[in-house]
């Protein structure tokens, strides 16, 4: 199979019922915000990253760093899942799983175009990263490895809609190993700060990946209901089962990402550093309160429990809703972690500074998010309308 | 008599155990406890001065401990800092400092402090601790930060730096910042290409201070003036954010 022409792979990959006016319109809406969003990032290559972005000395990481790590905890959580019913077979999310290594490798590309805009000279990491690599770094390991999964599934993408079976399943046992890796890396960049008592520590990398496989679940929900809706179908019994396993899934993990929340703001609270006490009680009660009691624990872990009792698993689109709550709030919560480990004073107590730096985004980090929602979107769409018959059909191994 | 024939024997009974050998075992019993009740409290008990003494010899590396040829650090006394800013003048003129976008190397940091009506002003001299463990130089992706090898001072090579700004997270001690001119994090080298390079024996910070407050110099130097203020017997000796781990080259006392 692997000797027939491109075009003839995507006669038999692409939904033809997709190609409708609406789809058109909404691609290339997606597309618009995708290329008018990034280009508020572009713009900081021109005027400075420092004049159109509001990082500061004190707090240098912002809204593009926690939208980037969000990114790409999804598509780690994405590709684990999938790759879990790759290789051991059997599992009902199987059935979805096409679907999900095409939305991991869509989310990483939101995250690669992220931190392509918010790094100050992307073009000095391209040489250095390969000549000067510096082995005890947190970040040249979580870069490195993410590059590696991106390029594994992108492989093992190919073997899919080309039926090589045996190389999709290969690449896509690496490639989730490398995503692991990653995400264990990118927990490292904050855990190994001990400057950022807030970070600093053991749980960390864990609480990544933790995050992981509940963003994961919350996305392979939610895009496989959408996959549905845009087609005006309904689901077969097989995808609503393994649908129904991703929403499982969801909710156990739930359970775990709210039991390592509550503990690790205990934690804080019964000792260690002042500085990540101040830290915590910024979400507690300072100015990340309305963020994290209402976005974080409110929409996004509250409500889409009570929803998942009320659809029971079974009423999809009280599920999808659940995921959609849940990913607005890990969203909120990258964010809030990424502000909370900066926003205290390390001096506090001199030079009359406040207990907790203001951050507001600016404009064009809005935009930039806005760009990199349009990349996953008009990523989905487009796999969708070119690959998804692979997507619905049963898998290939 | 081994175990076995032990077991064979009849049990005595406590009853017919002298009052002498009951009451010397209780002694014995007493005095095991009193030993270790006694430490335990002992090992609760703050000993400011001898925790003081501890913690200053923690903080100076002693003998043998100095990887580097010459070994720079500085020690500010404190307490003579008036807050005038020469320092930080002539570091940004020395260094070519940016003016904009909180760009400094060294800045001196004030505290205002009320009691019984009166107020009390402290000022506190910052700058990169050059640290023997520094996080800075850990993180960084492309190795665009290192110790240099000679002077153990945490240097930059700006054209390997891409601007992730892992390093200013990292820094304990807030002394990095983006140098909008070189595109790069900069940072405090103590004049190690400007001052040191062409030969003086201080950097400008030091040398601008009208209070002597900034003494710089090689920490495995006898002769130096460091040296000696670092091994003045009773003095006492700390670094900031010790917690951290992090091993500062930069020392603070009153004096």
């Amino acid at each position: 199979m692997s000797n027939i022409s491109l075009s003839a792979i995507f006669a038999e990959t692409a939904e033809p019922c997709l190609a409708t006016p609406e789809m058109n319109r909404a691609t290339i809406f997606f597309l618009i915000v995708t290329v008018v969003g990034l280009s508020c990032g572009v713009l900081a290559f021109i005027f400075g990253h420092h004049t159109i972005y509001n990082n500061t000395r004190e707090m240098p990481w912002g809204m593009l760093i926690s939208t980037y790590a969000f990114w790409a905890i999804t598509s780690t959580g994405l590709c684990m899942y999938a790759a879990m019913s790759h290789v051991f077979g059997g599992t009902r999310m199987g059935m979805i799983s096409n679907r999900m290594v095409w939305m991991s490798i869509i989310c990483i590309m939101g995250a690669f175009a992220t931190i392509g805009v918010e790094i100050a000279s992307p073009h000095r990491m391209l040489l250095y990263n390969i000549i000067s690599p510096n082995p005890l770094s947190n970040i040249w390991w979580m870069g490195t490895l993410y590059g590696l999964a991106v390029g594994c599934m992108i492989i093992e993408f190919a073997g899919i809609v080309t039926g090589l079976g045996k190389l999709a399943l290969v690449m896509g046992v690496f490639g989730a190993l490398a995503e692991v890796l990653a995400n264990s890396c990118l927990g490292g960049v904050f855990a190994t700060l001990p400057a950022r008592p807030y970070w600093y520590g053991a749980q960390l990398p864990i609480y990544f990946l933790t995050s992981a496989f509940l963003s994961g679940a919350a996305a392979a929900v939610l895009f496989n209901y959408l996959a549905y809706r845009i087609r005006n179908e309904k689901m077969s019994t097989t995808v609503h089962l393994a649908v129904k396993s991703a929403g499982k899934a969801m909710t156990l993990v739930l359970i775990l990402y709210s039991v390592a929340t509550f503990w690790r703001l205990v934690s804080f609270y019964v000792g260690g550093p002042e500085l990540g006490r101040t830290a915590a009680d910024a979400l507690i009660t300072g100015p990340l309160a309305l963020n994290f009691w209402v976005l974080e624990v409110g929409i996004g872990l509250i409500i889409p429990i009570v929803l998942i009792i009320l659809s029971r698993l079974e009423n999809m689109s009280m599920l999808a809703f659940a995921g959609f709550l849940i990913l607005v709030g890990q969203f909120v919560a990258r964010y809030d972690l990424v502000v909370a480990g900066q926003n205290v004073p390390q001096n506090l107590g001199w030079d009359n500074l406040p207990t907790h730096f203001s951050y507001v985004p600016s404009f064009f980090e809005f935009g930039v998010i806005a760009g990199s929602i349009g990349v996953v979107a008009f990523g989905f769409l487009m796999g969708e309308r070119v690959f998804g018959k692979t997507f619905t059909q049963k898998e290939h191994h | 008599m081994n175990i076995e024939d032990l077991e064979k024997e009849k049990n005595e009974g406590i009853g017919s155990l002298p009052l002498q050998e009951r009451r010397e075992f209780l002694k014995m019993g007493l005095a095991l406890t009193g030993v270790f009740l006694g430490g335990s409290i002992l090992s609760m008990t703050s000993i400011s001065h001898a925790s003081n003494q501890k913690n200053a010899d923690m903080d100076i590396p002693s003998e043998g401990q100095y990887p580097y040829p010459k070994h720079y650090g500085m020690i500010m006394r404190q307490n003579r800092c008036v807050g005038c800013e020469l320092c930080v003048e002539a570091c940004k003129q020395s260094n070519h400092v940016p003016n904009d976008h909180g760009a400094w190397r060294t800045a001196i940091q004030e505290k205002i402090t009320r009691e019984n009506s009166t107020e009390k002003r402290e000022f506190r001299p910052v700058l990169c601790n050059q640290c023997n463990r520094p996080p800075c130089v850990r993180v960084c992706p492309t190795k665009a930060t290192y110790k240099d090898p000679e002077t153990g001072i945490v240097v930059m090579d700006y054209k390997k730096c891409i601007g992730c700004k892992t390093c200013m997270a990292a820094c304990p001690y807030n002394a990095r910042y983006f140098n909008e001119e070189k595109y790069a994090i900069d940072k405090c080298n103590f004049c190690i290409d400007t001052r040191l390079a062409e030969g003086k024996k201080e950097t400008a910070c030091a040398a601008a201070c009208p209070a002597r407050v900034r003494i710089f110099g090689d920490l495995k130097d006898k002769s130096t003036e460091i040296y000696r203020l670092l091994h003045t017997p009773d003095s006492k000796i700390w670094v900031l954010r010790p917690d951290t781990g992090a091993l500062p080259n930069v020392f603070y006392m009153n004096a």
